[in-house]
Parts: structure tokens; C-alpha cells; sequence
């Protein structure tokens, strides 16, 4: 079966990516002015400082917007549709791309709380996604 | 520098072959209806010392040197702005911007892709790549795809303001409409909002004939000085106001799903051109999807926020309609290769012109044109008028 396209980690994503490999779910807040960002970044999208830090994340989130995909957009999903793509509101603001999975596809919607949950889709590769609370 | 633009005028316009042209590359469609465009103007290629053009797909990097080494043009203005669909509209600004400085006399803006032959005559996805660099890593791997960046905006608008499918069908039909009247439009059957509603969905709420077309396509726009412009072939279409502007790349980095950038290049357009929303007599609006243009037409204040479900509603940019709007039919029955802002461009100034046959809008003096690129992540408003 093909896979889905697969993050390759560089500089500024590989503690991420690191992190969610061990179930972890860490995203950054800037020392200088505060703001937490998604996706991780070099420097702060808020005030261009380099001085980052990760921080362990609830994990909760609130769905954004979603739509359930009936076509696969690449061959490594040809299994997987119907699929809910879906941007969640994370509890300390940013937003990010993810998949809402173990529900019906259809009974997903804008407004629930989600929390975050792992997927290991190959030895090296785990995704975050989430799944209602 | 506002009131120096209205001495630039756009003076050819052409597009290429259209549809399924599996015979000709990108280079080639791009570089015939680059030759037509300057033949509508009466100036041939060596007039061109700017050039505009940019190619995202493969054999395109570099675009602008790649296209004028294709052509034989040595330019000293040239420009491969990369901002997706609506790079041939802010090009018309920059365009305007280097002839009105002097920078350059004759300028070129071309496009030109193979979108539909290039997936060996089939729509849906292209990409099979299986390691995502850089950001996109945060999007790839979850399935994002054009089709499903539109949907999330699509659903959202509904949440909050309760549009319809009915209502974004609406513009489907209106669209199919115009295109019925335009003989090099790829679609040209009318459809009813049931066969919208009917259309399989592609993401939810998004139906088939929700989204706009693959084909092949070429497309090109001269512009010179309004001065030299008057001694050239057809009418000049001034450009009386432009903008342009991005708000991120990524859909789930989008301040806000329902509302583009067009808010920002909008705003700057009417205000350089000194106009209002009741001066313009068409407009032309970059339909990739439905939702684009209820969410462009909101953008641009012709509606307020969330109005624009009701303002689309019967049959209202329709030919006949009190709101004339994608008059050859669109990205979504007329030609879409993968970015469509060249071609809003084309029909803005052919309606002012006055030369659209049976869906010339009577008496069309102004024209809006407005492009969207990447998934909702730039704009480009021009307004155009007659000289």
C-alpha cells in the first residue's frame, strides 16, 4: 500500500516531530513576547525573536473548520477516504491541519472539543491527530 | 504614483488554444498567445522590453528568463512574481507601475500551462511526492488538497453566516449560463442548482460542480503608455486602479476562512482609482471554486460579511442579472489550467472594449478584475476603464 506523503524533519521541526514519536505533543512559546505559534518555526512569527521554547501542549482543542474528504488527494490515501480534514483552535491559541478520527466521518463538526491522539504511521513517522472528547 | 498608472493602458489580449491541447507544451501556449496578444495591439515582439510570467509546474524555474530565452526577448524589466492564480493580475500592477517610471515601454505578461494533459488527460491530484519538505509538513501528510483547503473555508462561511449549497450553486448556474455564450467555452450545457446539489461531493460541503475545470490554456496581456497606446490598433483600456496582497500560504495559517485578501487589493483599488462599487458595470472574479467568489464578492464590499449568499441568490451575475460578473464563463465552464488570472484579465478588457459578442455587457465602461492565489492566500484587484 502507498503511504501518505511523510514529513522530512529539518532544522526548525525535527524536536517536533522527535516529541510526537514518543507521544508527545510539544509546540513553541517565544521568551520575548509571549505568544505560542504553530507550526514550529526558526523564530517567532510575532517578533521575529530566535529565543523559542517548547512547551509540552494540553493536547486540547476546539475544531475550527472541517470537511469530510471523499477523494483521495494523493495515492497513499486511496484506503483511507473518507477522511475528516479538519483546522482545530489548540487550547493556547494557534491553529493547526489535522485529521478528526475514531468517529463517524459525517458526525464531525465545527465547535467540538477534540483532544490529541497519535498515530505511528511508520517506525520513524508519527502524526498527531485528534479524535472527540 | 496612483494617478501615474492611469497613463498605462492595456492594448492586446489573447489566449491560446484551449482545452485539451495534449500537441503543444506550456512554452508553446504561453508563447502563441503571447504572438495574438501583440497582433491585437499592432507591435510585434520586439516592441517587448518587459516581461511578466510565472510557471509552478515542472520545466518552469526561472520562469521569466526561461519564457524571454523561448521567445528571443531581452528585457530590462522582468518579474516572476509567484503568488499562484493572481500573479497575472498583480502583474498588471507592476506592469503599470515600470511603464508609468519608465523602466519599460512594452510590457508582456504570459501563461501558460498544460494542467490537464500533464495528468495524461485526467483531473484530480498530480502530486505522488512521498517526502514533504519544509512547512507544507504540517499539511501534507494529513491529505490537505486544493479541494479540501476551499472546503474548509466553504464550511466555516456556513457555520457562522448560514450560507447555503443552494446559494453557491447559484453561482455555478449563472456561470454555466455566461458560458453558453462563449464559443471557446469547454463547458457550455446548462445545469440547474439540482445538478450542482446532485454532483458528487468532493469534500464536504463542496460538490463536484462546485470547483472549477482542468484544461490546457495560454493567455497574454500587452501593455504600453497611454500615450503610445492611442496610436495603436484597438482602444485602450486604462488601468485606473490596482492592489495586491497576501495573508499567508497555508490554509491553516489563514487569519480568517472567510474573509481574503481581497479586502486589503480591493480597498487599495477603488481608493487609487477614485471609483465606487456602483461604477463598475462587470466584474470578473476568479471562481476556482464557488465559494471563491462569495467570499471575493464579500471581500471586496459589493456585500457585506456573510451577505453573500443572498447577494448571489437568484440568478443575480447571470447574464441579465443585475450583477454581470465572469462573462466568458469562468474557471468554472470556460478554461481553468491551474491558475486563472490572465484570463479575468482577457475578458475585463474585452468587455470594455466592447467586442464580446452576445455576452457584451451593454455599455460596459469599467471592468474589475480580481485573481486568487494559492487556497485563499493572495489577490490581485485591477479596475479597468475605457480610455
Amino acid at each position: 500500500m502507498a503511504l501518505p506523503p511523510l514529513p522530512q524533519p529539518y532544522q526548525d521541526t525535527a524536536a517536533y516531530w522527535e516529541a510526537a514519536k514518543d507521544h508527545r505533543f510539544i509546540i513553541q512559546k517565544c521568551n520575548e513576547c509571549g505568544e505560542f505559534q504553530f507550526y514550529p518555526r526558526g523564530v517567532c512569527s510575532h517578533c521575529l525573536s530566535s529565543d523559542l521554547d517548547w512547551q509540552e501542549a494540553s493536547g486540547k482543542a476546539e475544531i475550527y473548520s472541517c470537511s469530510v474528504n471523499y477523494r483521495a488527494p494523493h495515492p497513499g490515501f486511496a484506503d483511507a477516504t473518507p477522511f475528516v480534514l479538519a483546522i482545530v483552535t489548540l487550547e493556547e491559541g494557534p491553529r493547526m491541519m489535522t485529521n478528526i478520527i475514531g468517529c463517524d466521518p459525517e458526525s464531525v463538526k465545527i465547535g467540538m472539543a477534540v483532544s490529541v491522539v497519535f498515530e505511528d504511521v511508520t517506525d520513524e513517522v508519527t502524526l498527531p491527530k485528534f479524535t472527540p472528547i | 504614483m496612483a494617478n501615474a498608472m492611469r497613463d498605462v493602458a492595456i492594448v492586446g489580449v489573447a489566449e491560446s488554444d484551449l482545452g485539451r491541447v495534449p500537441d503543444k507544451s506550456k512554452f508553446q501556449l504561453s508563447a502563441e498567445a503571447s504572438r495574438l496578444a501583440l497582433d491585437d495591439a499592432g507591435l510585434s515582439v520586439k516592441d517587448v522590453d518587459g516581461l511578466f510570467t510565472t510557471i509552478i509546474t515542472e520545466g518552469g524555474q526561472f520562469s521569466s528568463m526561461m519564457m524571454a530565452e523561448y521567445m528571443g526577448i531581452t528585457p530590462r524589466f522582468t518579474d516572476s512574481t509567484s503568488i499562484g492564480g493572481s500573479s497575472f493580475v498583480a502583474y498588471v500592477e507592476h506592469a503599470a507601475m515600470a511603464i508609468a517610471t519608465g523602466l519599460c515601454d512594452v510590457a508582456l505578461i504570459c501563461h501558460g500551462s498544460t494542467n490537464i494533459s500533464d495528468r495524461g488527460g485526467k483531473g484530480g491530484p498530480m502530486s505522488a511526492s512521498t517526502e514533504v519538505f519544509g512547512p507544507s509538513q504540517f499539511e501534507e501528510p494529513y491529505g490537505v488538497s486544493t479541494v479540501g483547503s476551499y472546503a474548509l473555508a466553504a464550511q466555516r462561511h456556513m457555520h457562522e453566516y448560514g450560507t447555503t449549497s443552494e446559494q453557491l450553486a447559484e453561482i455555478a448556474v449563472a456561470t454555466r449560463k455566461w458560458a453558453s455564450m462563449n464559443p471557446k467555452a469547454r463547458m457550455r450545457d446548462p445545469i440547474t442548482i439540482d445538478d450542482v446539489m446532485n454532483s458528487r461531493v468532493i469534500a464536504s460541503p463542496l460538490h463536484l460542480l462546485d470547483c472549477c475545470l482542468v484544461t490546457d490554456a495560454g493567455g497574454a496581456v500587452v501593455l504600453t503608455s497611454l500615450e503610445r497606446a492611442r496610436d495603436l490598433k484597438k482602444t485602450p483600456v486604462q488601468v485606473l486602479g490596482t492592489g495586491e496582497a497576501h495573508t499567508h500560504r497555508m490554509i491553516s495559517q489563514m487569519p480568517d476562512l472567510t474573509q481574503t485578501a481581497a479586502a486589503i487589493s480591493g480597498k487599495l483599488a477603488f481608493e487609487r482609482s477614485g471609483l465606487t462599487h456602483s461604477d463598475i458595470d462587470v466584474a470578473e472574479i476568479y471562481d476556482s471554486f464557488t465559494i471563491t467568489v462569495l467570499l471575493t464578492l464579500e471581500s471586496l464590499g459589493f456585500c457585506a460579511k456573510g451577505e453573500g449568499g443572498a447577494f448571489v441568490s437568484n440568478q443575480r451575475t447571470a447574464p441579465g442579472g443585475d450583477f454581470p460578473m465572469n462573462t466568458q464563463g469562468g474557471a468554472l465552464s470556460y478554461t481553468h489550467p491551474g491558475m486563472f488570472g490572465i484570463f479575468t484579465v482577457i475578458e475585463g478588457v474585452r468587455q470594455v472594449r466592447g467586442e464580446c459578442g452576445p455576452r457584451q455587457v451593454p455599455n460596459a465602461q469599467v471592468a474589475l478584475c480580481n485573481g486568487t492565489g494559492g487556497v485563499l492566500s493572495s489577490t490581485g484587484t485591477i479596475i479597468l476603464g475605457r480610455d
